[in-house]
């Protein structure tokens, strides 16, 4: 075995794990709160992407500011989504609004392909720094993976903070567990989910961001597959619990990059993917979902 | 139902015109100069439009330069888009064939309104040349030869070998890794046909890897490739997919040099990371030839730009197709067609060429160097 080569694959793994983490966190959110798989997440992480890339690459802003303005781009992306294309259906039968997810997914995706809006063009999106790489023995590590890395845990960390420390997070938990409830206890459900699903989206701006440099080209549909995996890694890790996302998002990651390195780079979505499948036919609540079925 | 009947009516009627008329013209033709027609097919609106009018240069400028005569013939040429749509081709080449009554077709540029025109002509007895459509089954179809179809440029694998024998011969490569996309046509041709004559030539395949088309993390297939360390990195993809695979192996520190096809030729290859990676090519401005030396400057006093690739293999199947014509003396199709099949060492603007038994011709390729700047730099020719 050498320990070198699975180092770096260790990683590769851990970076691709890290930005599924970012998008699987705001399906889990979504979820836990209305119940709802939020099909378009993928494609507001898309549209992160391309206002991280225009206000760098057009509009001339430095990078900081071009993150929080995607951010707060996305997070009204996210808002509007909410009240135009699930609030009116929260009540209905889940499958309507799953549908309706689906619907607005494939609106933003062909939506923001047209000429006036992004275009369907590939984009070759520049770095923001230098590229540097420091080797470790043979193993190599650049700097865009440790902007990843500490990106993403900075993420986390005010995340967690924000859920365990504030009252929004107090009334985001109260909301999770029973709407009428939470109403009857004096919480504000809809406006504590639209700060779900700004908070949600502005994850996945980041998300989308952190994705297009690292692999730094960019198009409308470039938020499905990574939007579809991190799905799985959400329902992996138990849906519906942050800490699950996470988890769920690095066991992905690595199950991908070790079959593509260990076995063979046609097999790595088959294998993840059958690796889903076992882990929900014996806890069919994720790894960390509770045990007791769910009341349907 | 009722307007079926009309049409199929209205098209007898036509027919039965085309023969009276027809045959009374071919007569009358044999004393003064008679007139023959040629069409064009092209992506004049749509996606790779640019494509269509790059042809179309070439096609025109070719006609012109001959003054629109050959032998004894008047020429008279005939355009249609067929919008890079394959109805739509089928559609133009019928057009074309049946109520233009052209004589021969050159195109169309893209394989996929190519193959389904080239069965029309086929069935119809009219010689065709596609200037640029790359695909094996334009000219064979399931082992069958489309004995009226021809091509101008040379096929898929052809790129592969040619690649390995650069590899070999001038970069002196000793190993390679392969990527490749396992579910497109064009990029599993070029892969195979690397290999096969890399390894002819003595050199060792170390990775050969496949991904599918929506992948963009390569990073655990660029880590075995860091650690065998090869010489030549083969990446037969189109520009956007090899952009994004450069800048990966770049950052996993990988030194071997790129090597890939004709689908980096696009001013949106990222050619920061891809400078000094090589490429094989149909044609270069650049090349010290003669023949492309006068192209280029004739082309330029023309239209005020540089000829791409498109522009030159449209002249050259137009050239082909003319020169056909007149050593046949005749506006039989069949005897067009055998005259094509008959050329020996046209000199063509891309090399000299003849075809092979599958109408595809046999001539040389070019391999280019990207630049930072954006621009290709001419490196050398290989011969077939």
């Amino acid at each position: 075995m050498d320990w070198n080569y699975f180092a770096g694959q260790v990683i590769n793994g851990l970076q691709l794990g890290l930005v599924y983490a970012l998008i699987a966190l705001g399906y889990t959110m979504v979820y836990g709160i209305v119940k709802l798989i939020n099909f378009a997440h993928g494609d507001v992480f898309m549209v992160g992407a391309f206002i991280g890339y225009f206000g760098f690459v057009h509009w001339g802003l430095p990078w900081p500011l071009a993150v929080l303005v995607s951010m707060a781009v996305c997070a009204l992306l996210g808002v509007t989504i909410e009240r135009v294309a699930y609030r009116p259906l929260r009540y209905a039968p889940r499958i309507v609004a799953l549908i309706s997810a689906i619907g607005v997914s494939f609106f933003l995706e062909y939506f923001c392909s047209l000429s006036f809006v992004f275009g369907a063009d590939y984009r070759i999106v520049p770095r923001p720094m230098e590229d540097v790489v420091w080797r470790l023995g043979s193993v190599s590590v650049t700097n865009v993976q440790v902007l990843i890395m500490v990106v993403v845990m900075a993420m986390l960390v005010l995340l967690q903070w924000l859920v365990y420390r504030t009252r929004i997070g107090a009334a985001m938990r109260t909301v999770s567990y029973d709407h009428d409830t939470a109403r009857l206890m004096g919480v504000d459900v809809d406006r504590t989910i639209s700060i779900t699903f700004a908070i949600g989206s502005a994850l996945a701006a980041v998300g989308g961001i952190l994705y297009s440099i690292a692999y730094p080209q960019i198009d409308t549909f470039m938020g499905v597959i990574p939007g579809l995996k991190a799905f799985t890694a959400a329902v992996l890790g138990g849906i519906g619990l942050i800490p699950g996302a996470v988890l769920g998002a690095l066991i992905m990651g690595q199950v991908e990059v070790m079959t593509a390195a260990y076995i063979s780079s046609q097999m790595r979505d088959a294998v993840a993917f059958a690796i889903l499948i076992l882990v929900l036919l014996v806890r069919p609540s994720g790894i960390l979902g509770r045990t007791e079925p769910e009341k349907v | 139902m009722r307007r079926a009947k009309l049409l199929a009516f209205s098209l007898v009627l036509v027919f039965l015109a085309g023969v009276v008329f027809g045959c009374g013209g071919q007569q009358a033709g044999t004393q003064k100069e008679q007139t023959i027609k040629i069409g064009l097919m092209a992506p004049l609106q749509g996606n790779v439009k640019t494509f269509g009018e790059s042809v179309q240069k070439g096609f025109e400028l070719a006609l012109e330069e001959a003054g629109y005569k050959v032998g004894n013939f008047k020429i008279e040429k005939v355009i249609a888009d067929d919008r890079n749509n394959s109805t739509e081709a089928a559609n133009a080449a019928t057009k074309l064939i049946d109520s233009d009554k052209v004589v021969a077709i050159v195109g169309a540029v893209t394989s996929k309104c190519t193959v389904p025109a080239s069965e029309i002509a086929q069935a119809r007895g009219v010689v065709m040349i596609s200037p640029t459509s790359t695909a094996a089954n334009v000219t064979v179809d399931k082992g069958k030869r489309k004995d009226f179809i021809f091509r101008a440029c040379f096929i898929d694998p052809f790129q592969g070998t040619v690649a390995a024998r650069f590899a070999v011969n001038e970069l002196k490569a000793k190993t390679a890794a392969i990527l490749y996309d396992q579910g497109n046509d064009y990029t599993v041709g070029l892969a195979k046909a690397f290999k096969d004559e890399f390894e002819k030539l003595g050199g060792k395949v170390l990775v050969e890897e496949t991904y599918a088309e929506g992948d963009k993390d390569f990073s655990a297939v660029l880590t075995t490739v860091a650690q065998k360390n090869p010489d030549i990195l083969y990446l037969p993809d189109y520009y956007n997919k090899v952009s994004l695979i450069g800048q990966q192996a770049r950052d996993k520190g990988i030194k071997a040099k790129f090597l890939g096809g004709d689908g980096w030729d696009s001013a949106e290859l990222n050619f920061k990371v891809m400078a000094g990676g090589y490429f094989t090519a149909h044609y270069s401005k650049d090349e010290p030839r003669e023949a492309v030396r006068n192209w280029v400057k004739k082309f330029e006093a023309k239209y005020g730009s540089a000829p791409d690739s498109f522009a030159t293999l449209g002249y050259d199947a137009t050239k082909m197709l003319l020169k056909a014509i007149e050593t046949a003396g005749s506006a039989d199709p069949a005897k067009i067609r055998d005259a094509l099949a008959a050329l020996k060492d046209f000199p063509a603007v891309s090399g000299d060429m003849r075809f092979d038994a599958n109408g595809n011709p046999i001539k040389q390729a070019v391999v280019l160097q990207v630049q930072e700047d954006g621009t290709y730099k001419y490196i050398s020719t290989i011969q077939p």
